[in-house]
């Protein structure tokens, strides 16, 4: 059931290839400790729940890479990556068409000069927050959204217009009986059987690469609106405005292999090809629009490189499901209170270990919360994955490594050969089969089973999380202090000090740095 | 939006129950509400005299009103959304819950909900929901003296050492909370009264310093957002309660003829999850059932039936052709039927006449929708006036997708469950 358990043992061992998982070499020698910023601690060396021994019982891989010095043991997995745009081609043809002008509307500078979309300038909610859905709908039962009606009628008008790959709505789906209410679908069109693609899973910031798809390269069509906040606080709508290149425009556009009704991709400021990483100024965009539709059932998530993020152009993602993910309805046991306000709990009867954040005085405390805990997650190097949920009131934080496992051989093949790539919706408890059979035989035990491979253990998500409230606790002496966490749209390559995080408080942590702790 | 019309509200009631019923109900010294999920915005129908001298409202304040406008910022998200999931899947739930009155206080209470079925229609037309205060085991609550006893006595006391009080009231955080500052006076009574063993060595302030942040946060957090249970009596209130409503009502729906009972009874035009869903699109729309002879509606939205001029009883179950009339062409109502053949969408453009004989111009869109099996169930036929102009700017095209998309999102989703049919 669970992958190859081995306690404790050498490290000479080559991984097998395991359904197209690219190889790693590692030395012999087993390094007993985790390196961290002049600090060798010595780490527990308990088995990490029976999953099978990484080398993080001792070192992380990232550590034997850091030590070796090079870039020879990155570790790597071959997947097939999901195709969200009809203009997604393979590496090959896509530096084929490279040069010369493309010839139809993308978002390039070929095309962005005279081109028009919608756009939905929104309000921004700066006092009293979260409530907004309860504020402005105080008297009735909240009507469909404005945003709501708009993202719908435009993805139904491009479903019409046959722009999708598959009618996701003919797909069979059900919850699975049981008491977390797991949904699964069944869907053979979303995958393709093409060759798979190699994808780096041990390093969560990676530098943009124009060469590689990225959202600019989409075609208008697949563009349902420009999301932006509004200049005078009111809502705004205009049916036909022009793309402003220089006011960095964030779109909403379609994801053409949906997971469910509306599954649309969020875009922040995306002439700017930002790379796949939190940065405030974003992850409060993303905030904004789930507040705005007003739906409980229209969600967002996020995934991190090496959390199966495939496309490195920084994006959200969301659709509509109207029942009640597991995720949301898995107990929790509260944290801490921020002095901001901000209330964080953690996860427990459920299979992922996780946080929500809620509350916060205002709603930037919540986001800035909620980014600053995604900042230092990716600048230390721990793929992640977030889920905004109950229109921006609850944000789930779920550090994992399934990616890192799957790359050392470390998931039994009868999980892989589902095929199952844990991001962040099937985290929250809604997977997508590609074979039938998977799909006949789901069963809430199958699905705890496989989420339980991508949480990390009970040690290491204590150790991740107590870093994490250090990071977060960081914004209350903000003011006091010079640094500042990573900026917004930057370049900045990632290894660069962000948020540099030890204040003295009895905390031997690793400030942004190559020190990657991608331990289990 | 405004709010549903008096009319509606006084018309849910009335029409259910004699005139008798709301008397009786006044009798009950229970705190209670009755909602119907079948008017647009789910909203209050009846507040009992309890409930609002517990809420601090007026009857006018609340009926017509959604029951999220007791809820506020400390209220736990997850429980609010359980309850959303109950109304959906028509079924009762009882939880804990943190209300607000209108002065803003805030309390806790055992929140607890049954449906009340239509035996005609087997569904889902009313909800009862009882709220039964939780109450604090130690009544001085405002002086901190009770809960900070039970702080102390259960976690405190082995973590402070001192030996005076007086330290302690002297080193109290200057930024201190005002309601710490409050009760100070009694928990450091609290604290002498603890007796420390003599060896003890007194605190420093770093200590002190994380005692009283300690207290501050075990008390404001036992004060509002530590989940409240309620005890045995309370849920024995809840359920007498629930069962004196129900019987009340069960009994005065006789005499209307249109009997409402507490389980379901036969099948449903929609089901009421999906009743509910639907209740939030505000524009005129139909849903049909292909599978059923004649392909009648069974669901028409409120606005249809303003645009039109009908009654809901008197269109839910008849095929759309009522809308049709003597220059209505033909070759349009062809168009329709050869689309719904072919399970395909179409947009036509159509002569309808309403209830009073008047005719209108009819930009009909129809579509197909499936549910969860992936198979079409319905189809939906959303109506716009011509001429009519949405505010907002948007094309009837593209209102008009916008509410097939909410329809297909609702039909799916509410179809998903094992538990609905």
């Amino acid at each position: 059931m669970i992958g190859k358990g081995k306690v404790g043992c050498q490290r000479g061992r080559q991984v097998a290839d395991i359904t197209a998982i690219h190889g790693v070499t590692r030395p012999l020698i087993h390094v007993r400790s985790v390196r961290r910023k002049l600090d060798i601690i010595q780490s527990n060396p308990s088995a990490h729940g029976g999953r099978g021994a990484l080398p993080s019982e001792g070192g992380s891989p990232s550590d034997l890479l850091f030590l070796a010095g090079g870039e020879r043991m990155m570790l790597r997995i071959k997947r097939v990556p999901t195709v969200v745009s009809n203009y997604q081609k393979d590496e090959g043809e896509d530096a084929a068409r490279r040069g010369g002008g493309c010839g139809r509307n993308c978002l390039q500078k070929c095309c962005i000069p005279g081109a028009k979309l919608p756009l939905y300038t929104f309000k921004r909610a700066e006092e009293i927050p979260g409530d907004k859905c309860v504020l402005e709908h105080d008297d009735n039962q909240a009507p469909v959204a404005f945003l709501d009606s708009l993202l719908l009628g435009q993805w139904e008008d491009r479903m019409q217009r046959g722009l999708f790959r598959y009618d996701v709505t003919a797909c069979e789906t059900k919850v699975i009986p049981g008491r977390c209410g797991f949904m699964a679908q069944l869907n053979e069109g979303r995958h393709l059987k093409k060759r798979p693609t190699e994808f780096r899973v041990d390093k969560v910031l990676q530098p943009f690469d124009g060469n590689k798809f990225n959202f600019t390269k989409v075609g208008q069509e697949e563009v349902l609106f420009q999301f932006d906040a509004s200049e005078d606080g009111e809502v705004h709508f205009f049916p036909d405005a022009p793309v402003d290149a220089d006011s960095s425009p964030s779109v909403v556009a379609i994801n053409v292999s949906p997971i469910e009704y509306g599954h649309v991709l969020l875009i922040p400021r995306i002439l700017e090809c930002l790379p796949q990483r939190i940065d405030r100024e974003s992850f409060l965009l993303a905030l904004y629009m789930a507040i705005e539709a007003g739906n409980p059932y229209f969600r967002l998530g996020y995934n991190s490189l090496g959390a199966f993020a495939t496309i490195n152009h920084l994006h959200f993602q969301a659709y509509y499901l109207a029942v009640p993910f597991p995720i949301e309805k898995a107990p929790t046991r509260k944290v801490t209170t921020l002095g901001d306000g901000v209330k964080i709990s953690e996860l427990f009867d459920y299979p992922v270990r996780g946080l929500v954040f809620e509350g916060g005085n205002t709603l930037q405390d919540l986001s800035n919360a909620v980014s600053d805990a995604c900042i230092f997650l990716q600048d230390n190097n721990i793929p992640h994955n977030v889920l905004i949920a109950d229109c921006g009131k609850r944000i789930f934080l779920l550090p994992q490594c399934y990616a890192e496992k799957q790359a050392l051989g470390e998931v039994s093949s009868e999980l892989l050969d589902t095929q199952v790539n844990p991001a962040v919706w099937e985290i929250s408890g809604h997977m997508v089969l590609k074979r039938k059979k998977d799909y006949e035989e789901a069963s809430e035990e199958n699905a705890w089973r496989l989420l339980a491979e991508v949480s990390l253990s009970e040690e290491r998500f204590e150790e991740v999380k107590a870093l994490i409230f250090e990071a977060c606790s960081y914004t209350l002496s903000e003011k006091e202090d010079e640094h500042l966490t990573q900026g917004a749209g930057d370049d900045k390559p990632p290894l660069e000090g962000t948020g540099s995080i030890n204040k003295g408080r009895n905390c031997n942590m690793v400030s942004g740095t190559q020190e990657c702790l991608v331990l289990q | 939006m405004e709010p549903p019309q008096l009319g509606l509200i006084e018309q849910s009631f009335n029409s259910r129950y004699s005139n008798w019923a709301r008397e009786a109900l006044d009798e009950l010294p229970d705190n209670f509400t009755i909602t119907d999920p079948c008017i647009s915005g789910h909203p209050i129908v009846f507040a009992s005299r309890g409930f609002l001298k517990m809420s601090g409202y007026s009857r006018d304040q609340v009926v017509g009103r959604n029951g999220r406008m007791f809820q506020g910022p400390n209220t736990c998200r997850r429980s609010v959304m359980e309850i959303r999931e109950a109304i959906r899947e028509e079924r009762g739930v009882e939880i804990s819950l943190l209300n607000y009155r209108k002065d803003g206080t805030p309390f806790w209470m055992l929140f607890r909900m049954a449906p009340v079925f239509g035996k005609d229609e087997g569904r889902v037309i009313h909800f009862v929901a009882v709220q039964v205060p939780i109450l604090r085991r130690r009544q001085r609550r405002r002086n901190g003296e009770g809960l900070c006893g039970e702080i102390l006595s259960n976690s405190c006391r082995r973590e402070v050492c001192s030996s005076s009080s007086v330290e302690l009231a002297g080193v109290s955080a200057a930024d201190s909370d005002c309601r710490v500052q409050a009760m100070e006076g009694s928990v450091w009574q609290h604290v002498d009264n603890y007796v420390f063993p003599k060896d003890c060595k007194p605190l420093d302030g770093f200590q002190l310093i994380s005692f009283l942040q300690f207290a501050l946060v075990l008390f404001t957090s036992l004060e509002i957002e530590e989940k409240c249970e309620a005890s045995d009596t309370e849920k024995q209130l809840a359920a007498t309660a629930i069962s004196n409503v129900l019987s009340v009502l069960t009994h005065y729906s006789e005499s209307t003829g249109r009997l409402v009972c507490e389980k379901r009874f036969g099948p449903s035009l929609v089901s009421s999850s999906l009743h509910i869903s639907l209740g939030r699109i505000k524009q005129s729309f139909v849903l049909v059932d292909p599978h059923l002879p004649d392909i009648p509606i069974v669901y028409a939205s409120d606005a249809f039936l303003r645009m039109t001029g009908y009654a809901r009883n008197e269109v839910l179950g008849q095929n759309c052709r009522f809308l049709t009339g003597v220059d209505t062409d033909p070759s349009a109502l062809h168009q329709i039927k050869q689309s719904i053949q072919a399970q395909q969408a179409c947009s036509v453009r159509i002569l309808h006449y309403r209830k009073d004989k008047s005719s209108f111009w009819n930009l009909l869109h129809i579509s197909p929708v499936r549910n969860a099996t992936g198979k079409i169930a319905y189809f939906v036929g959303v109506q716009i006036e011509e001429g009519s102009v949405d505010r907002h700017g948007l094309s009837p095209e593209m209102r008009q997708l916008s509410v097939v998309g909410s329809i297909k999102v609702a039909v799916r989703s509410s179809s998903m469950s094992y538990s609905i049919h």
